[in-house]
């Protein structure tokens, strides 16, 4: 008990030793002195009412509750929620529905990647942004209508996947997420300074408005409904390849890349499809952006928004459909409960990540399976796969 | 015009390539991407700034500059080990049978924690260095070398040779070697892993506080997101060279901070920036295992 006590001192200590030059020393006391209590609080309660399985156990009772209602009756249900809900909201909350709605879509597009296949991409928010350029530079400068850019910004998107994908292709793990991240910063970068396509760091300005019939979208309820069928859209096109033959393959490459070539699965093109099926999702997202807000910069899609939905994915559950909408509307719409907290928001965010992967690598909402994947400790079973994964490679 | 630029990144270009041994260390021994690493040589350019500040507030600076200028580094770099400590026993200690995703994502999550952290404490705004060493310096054939340039210079040097003898020489040395060859082997011959790994961790946030610093002096100016673009760059640098080995670090830190200089003179300066990211895509899609790295079957 005095040296559990003893150890939560030092280590409070060591906190407010590291941190005083930055915070100030009356500061560094204080955050050790938060520290040592939340330490103490955690270690009387954890042995009570808390238990690291706690949220493991809210997050099952979720799990089974919502596994016995058809889930066919549970998406009519949440369509018809959404399609009634802008009545009782502002433009301001309807305007962040609409957020919420282009990064689901965005969100649910990395999920292909990253969830599915395996594959982690950090340059994700390049094909966004091609897709928002897209349809800028084909409104201001060709005078395309929004329903006529759409399918060939898609194209364009779905082409600059493939490209980008077949180079990548031959890496694996951190080095592809590396070259992904390059090829993000790289298309910033490109945009930032083509001054004489994107008009550099300043954007483009007045990109049309879509049209339906005689209705030009100018109010945020419009743009509400579009983006709603455009989510609906999106999920149930990932739901029906998820559970596709090409949805599968990507799992087992996923899994076990050589056994899933070895059950004769064509990895290079399974895994470029994936890249340009997500690809496609997020041009569609740049879109609906560059439509909604009439405007695109360079300033929008920074690597950081690549990590941003990265994290989205990653809190909501990788590979589960409703894991991941989850995760784009807690990212989306917490911040903007806590706008008071602007600044800790991102302090908190990056925290989260990182008890995230320590405490809940698959999620709040991730299945058995991915659980067992992401927590090797846990299973016996995977003991002998640790030997095989943690081999040294040199 | 050509010397110039040739001094220029080869000051650059030792700067990158102490940022990169701690990439190359810790991949050695790890297999991990260590993304917070830019970060806490973000952090070592601010420790300069506030020590220095204090020096001269002290009144310390007026005696002896060069030593104030040793007594920042040399405590910049005690800090910043001690940061590189605390993130691995927090951030990657706990994922080290994970999958190979987790510990990357959990080190987004460190390197978004320190920039804001950087931000909230010391303000968005850039901070100016005291500028204490004015730009004297040395002339010959049209080209100019300044005191600073030729401090930074001797310093990476200095603290390069010193890490050869380190891993070549000592005990420890060996024992990290020995780790980075097959760990659990030299688990088995009785290397304690977790001191091994601490210490990597130690001295190659030691290496880019003291970039950090030095940078700082060079360029006269911080703020909390200089660490990213560094430390792409840095890991650019030690991809170049082979990443896992620490000769192909400094080779490649060189060689990427002359590219840089004369690129940006040479073809163009606004995008500076992006010579770094696409030659890490064209080394890793041609060459994924540097110019010193000995070709691995899981990479590529």
């Amino acid at each position: 008990m005095i040296k559990k006590f003893i150890r939560i001192l030092l280590l409070s200590l060591w906190f407010g030793a590291i941190t005083f030059p930055f915070t100030g020393i009356r500061n560094a006391i204080l955050l050790s002195i938060s520290i040592m209590a939340s330490l103490i609080l955690w270690n009387t309660l954890s042995k009570g009412i808390i238990k690291r399985e706690g949220i493991e156990i809210v997050s099952k009772r979720i799990q089974t509750f919502s596994s016995k209602i058809p889930r066919r009756i549970l998406a009519l249900f949440f369509i018809f929620l959404f399609l009634i809900l802008p009545l009782f909201m502002n433009n301001y909350f309807i305007d962040i529905a609409n957020l919420t709605g282009i990064y689901i879509i965005l969100a649910l597009g990395l999920n292909v990647v990253v969830g599915l296949a395996g594959l982690l991409n950090l340059g994700f928010v390049a094909f966004y942004a091609i897709g928002a350029y897209s349809y800028a530079i084909l409104s201001t400068q060709v005078n395309f209508s929004f329903w006529a850019s759409l399918p060939i910004v898609i194209l364009l998107v779905g082409i600059s996947g493939i490209l980008l994908g077949f180079p990548a292709l031959r890496l694996k793990g951190d080095y592809l997420a590396i070259v992904t991240l390059g090829f993000g910063e790289m298309t910033r970068l490109v945009l930032n300074n083509w001054d004489s396509v994107t008009k550099g760091p300043n954007g483009i300005l007045n990109i049309a408005p879509p049209e339906v019939g005689s209705i030009v979208f100018r109010e945020p309820i419009h743009y509400y409904y579009l983006i709603l069928i455009f989510v609906i859209l999106t999920t149930f096109a990932i739901k029906r390849i998820n559970n596709s033959k090409i949805g599968r393959a990507w799992v087992a490459i996923r899994e076990d890349e050589v056994a899933a070539e070895a059950m004769g699965i064509d990895t290079v093109r399974m895994k470029l499809l994936s890249f340009s099926f997500g690809a496609i999702w997020a041009g569609l997202g740049g879109v609906l952006f560059a439509a909604k807000m009439r405007f695109v910069s360079p300033e929008s899609f920074t690597f950081f928004e690549s990590v941003i939905i990265l994290c989205m994915v990653i809190l909501g559950g990788m590979g589960s459909i409703a894991g991941v909408i989850l995760g784009a509307m807690i990212l989306v719409l917490l911040p903007e409960a806590l706008r008071g907290f602007e600044h800790y928001r991102m302090l908190a965010l990056g925290a989260g990540l990182i008890l995230m992967m320590v405490f809940k690598p698959e999620g709040i909402l991730g299945g058995p399976r991915r659980r067992a994947e992401l927590r090797p400790d846990d299973e016996r079973i995977y003991m002998q796969e640790i030997e095989i994964i943690s081999k040294p490679k040199f | 015009m050509f010397l110039q630029q040739l001094i220029n990144g080869l000051t650059l270009g030792a700067v990158y390539a102490l940022i990169a041994l701690g990439y190359t260390m810790v991949y050695g021994i790890l297999q991990l991407i260590n993304f917070a690493h830019g970060e806490v040589y973000m952090l070592g350019a601010y420790l300069g700034i506030i020590i220095l500040g204090f020096l001269t507030s002290i009144g310390f600076t007026a005696i002896s500059l060069p030593l104030a200028i040793i007594i920042t580094l040399v405590i910049s770099m005690i800090f910043c080990s001690a940061y590189g400590m605390t993130i691995e026993k927090i951030a990657y200690k706990p994922l080290r049978n994970a999958p190979r995703l987790s510990p990357l994502i959990s080190a987004i999550g460190v390197s978004i924690f320190l920039q804001n952290f950087v931000m909230l404490s010391q303000g968005a705004t850039d901070r100016v260095f005291p500028p204490l060493l004015n730009a004297e310096g040395l002339t010959f054939l049209n080209a100019r070398i300044t005191y600073l340039q030729i401090f930074i210079l001797i310093a990476s040097v200095l603290m390069m040779v010193g890490l050869h003898l380190f891993i070549m020489k000592t005990k420890l040395g060996k024992a990290m070697r020995a780790t980075a060859q097959d760990r659990k082997m030299a688990s088995l011959l009785g290397i304690d892993i977790d001191q091994v790994i601490s210490i990597t961790f130690i001295i190659g946030s030691g290496l880019a506080a003291a970039a950090g610093v030095m940078v700082a002096m060079y360029y006269g100016l911080v703020n909390y997101f200089i660490g990213y673009v560094a430390g792409i760059k840095a890991f650019t640098a030690a991809v170049l060279g082979g990443i896992g080995s620490i000769p192909g670090a400094m080779l490649g830190g060189i060689i990427l901070g002359l590219m840089e200089a004369l690129g940006a003179s040479y073809i163009s300066s606004e995008y500076k920036d992006a010579f770094a990211f696409g030659l890490l895509i064209i080394i890793l899609i041609l060459k994924p295992e540097g110019l010193l790295g000995r070709r691995v079957g899981d990479r590529s």
